[in-house]
């Protein structure tokens, strides 16, 4: 075979490939830019129409939106949602990291165990905590509050980001903190100075997820919160869908487009992290 | 696992080589000091995690056990009443309606979604331009999947005579709507699973990554076709892999809960007819909707055994198609 008959035969298998992919790609991707096509078309010309591209494109929906969602303006479904995705992170990042690493770096009695039981709480389906925890803040008189959808974060419940950190803290050289212990570092400055700082790519793997877990939150609010004003987008978009029994497609569309954006944003700036982080830890999204 | 058992020998191998003298079994001062102030330090980094295993993991589970085995609404104290929230349950239609559904969802969806998973981890395997754009773009729909927002695109998607609608008609399919058909309906939420197969298949391309190119030539030279080349090499050395991605995706569909609720509510949630009823939708139907605590707590418990079986015997197949390479452990 000579060596150009080789390199068509790769070149063709290259072009082969890529249609291929692409061609996949497309089938996935399809609903999506249904979607982008649809929030522009009139609620009539949704349904029955092929078209991805709209005909006479308008804005109607997306103006529409202005007015809110049984009176309340849309703005405060994203302030509700953002505050308590920051929120999240915030007390995920610090909670499991603290715990990640005591059982990377700390040598204490009973540690094995209480790694198993970590890694079991990985395994328990979250169903079987829901109704004791909401008769437990039931009791305490936090319902229709943040509480219940915050504690747990601040209490490193997610165990996912707890063996996350961890498995990225026992990877650092050992050198690193051994050094820092003969300089006469204690474990808090070690962890602070030493371990969090080289942590990052973890960090900021478990920030990503915890975000977009949190804004993606249905049941959560669903159970906990029942005064629309606090209401986060997931149940602004239920209101809103629930409200329109006469089917705004157009409206409909275009509020879940909006809704999905803080997350299309996150997943663009940072999908490098995201799917190695993946790749790395098995972590779901 | 294995790493924070092999650090107690190590400890010990330390504290016996700091006592060398004849027999002196007391453990010097400053180790057991040392030894203190580590317990100490393990318990102050630990104590959020503590806090949180005890009041919201523990404490909750062994409520919602006593709960299982009462009729309680919220505001009654607890009455036990033995097992009759389990004969309750098994009676009943809607409950046994939700199983089926249920396992319905798990047994489809997921070996769809992980044969989806797979073949796409394997066409981009291949090293090509663009494979991280691709990589990422496939990987889009399993972040999204999950919100509110996709499970009422869905609905459009698949509403009579919409897009899907009309799409089988171009190929000449009968077409009969998925949504307000109770007997389809429950496709379109398989479907929406297998939509997000991104996640299994990062985890699949890098396992695919990590299978030794020699073995390939190798085969390759003894005239192995494609097809043998997979079936041969490229299973089992992924197999672990696979283990890992059907475990976690089956254990996440038992639970599936928001696009189901979202998807089914059509005057009533997760129906018509009780279509996409999946198990947590009844659980919360009961326990929050319609206040019998001790009802919804017993299919919690219900559920955990089941998933906790479900693991159980996946683990212990896997000794006989997961291929662990002796050398790497």
């Amino acid at each position: 075979m000579s060596a150009l008959t080789g390199y068509r035969r790769k070149s063709a298998g290259s072009l082969a490939w890529h249609i291929g992919a692409f061609v996949v790609l497309a089938v996935v991707l399809y609903p999506v830019l249904w979607v982008i096509g649809g929030s522009l078309k009139p609620s009539s010309q949704i349904i029955g129409s092929l078209d991805l591209i709209p005909t006479s494109p308008i804005t109607k929906n997306y103006s529409r939106l202005t007015e809110g969602i049984a009176d309340i303006p849309i703005s405060t479904f994203f302030v509700n949602s953002l505050v308590l995705a920051v929120g999240s992170v915030v007390g995920v990042l610090i909670s499991c990291s603290l715990a990640a690493y005591a059982f990377a770096k700390i040598k204490f009695a009973g540690r094995n165990a209480l790694f198993a039981v970590m890694i079991g709480t990985l395994l328990l389906p979250y169903h079987v905590l829901l109704i004791p925890q909401y008769v437990l803040f039931q009791k305490l008189d936090l319902i229709n509050t943040y509480t219940p959808l915050l504690l747990g974060k601040y209490l490193a419940t997610d165990a996912f980001f707890v063996f996350l950190m961890m498995q990225f803290m026992r990877n650092l050289p050992k050198e690193l903190d051994e050094a820092a212990r003969l300089d006469g570092c204690g474990h808090l400055r070690t962890y602070w100075l030493i371990v969090l700082p080289l942590c990052r790519p973890a960090l900021i793997t478990s920030a990503i997820f915890t975000f977009i877990n949190s804004w993606n939150d249905f049941l959560g609010p669903l159970i906990y919160l029942n005064e629309p004003s606090k209401y986060t987008v997931a149940l602004g978009l239920k209101m809103f869908v629930d409200q329109d029994a006469v089917a705004d497609y157009g409206g409909m569309i275009a509020m879940s487009l909006v809704a999905l954006l803080p997350v299309l944003a996150f997943f663009m700036a940072f999908q490098r992290y995201l799917v190695d982080g993946m790749a790395t830890s098995g972590l779901k999204g | 696992m294995t790493h924070i058992q092999d650090a107690a020998p190590e400890r010990l191998g330390k504290s016996s080589g700091a006592q060398d003298g004849p027999g002196a079994p007391a453990v010097p001062a400053a180790l057991k000091r040392r030894g203190r102030q580590e317990n100490l330090a393990g318990f102050l980094f630990l104590s959020p995690w503590v806090v949180g295993l005890v009041v919201l993991t523990a404490g909750p589970m062994l409520v919602s056990l006593y709960l299982a085995f009462t009729d309680y609404n919220l505001f009654d104290s607890p009455k036990w009443i033995g097992l009759q929230n389990f004969t309750d349950m098994f009676g009943d239609p809607r409950w046994q309606k939700s199983v089926r559904v249920t396992l319905q969802y798990v047994a489809i969806g997921t070996p769809l979604k992980l044969l989806l998973a797979l073949g796409v981890a394997l066409l981009l395997n291949q090293n090509r331009r663009g494979q991280a754009f691709y990589r990422a773009a496939f990987y889009a729909p399993s972040l999204v999947g999950a919100s509110v927002s996709i499970a009422i695109v869905w609905r459009a998607l698949f509403a009579d005579d919409a897009i899907v609608d009309r799409t089988q008609q171009l190929f000449g399919m009968q077409a009969g709507g998925w949504i307000s058909n109770p007997d389809m309906k429950i496709y379109s939420l398989v479907l929406l699973t297998v939509w997000q197969f991104g996640a299994p298949m990062v985890i699949f391309l890098a396992g695919l990554k990590q299978v030794p190119g020699e073995l390939y030539e190798a085969a390759e030279v003894d005239g192995a076709g494609t097809w043998r080349r997979f079936w041969n090499i490229t299973l089992p050395m992924i197999s672990p892999v696979l283990f890992f991605n059907l475990l976690l995706e089956t254990i996440h569909s038992f639970q599936v809960f928001g696009s189901a609720y979202v998807l089914g509510s059509q005057g009533s949630s997760c129906g018509p007819a009780d279509s996409v009823l999946v198990y947590t939708c009844y659980l919360y139907d009961q326990g929050f909707a319609g206040g019998r605590m001790g009802f919804a707590s017993a299919m919690a418990w219900l559920l955990l055994i089941t998933v906790g079986l479900v693991t159980a015997v996946l683990f212990w197949s896997q000794k006989r198609w997961v291929h662990y390479e002796e050398a790497t452990r």
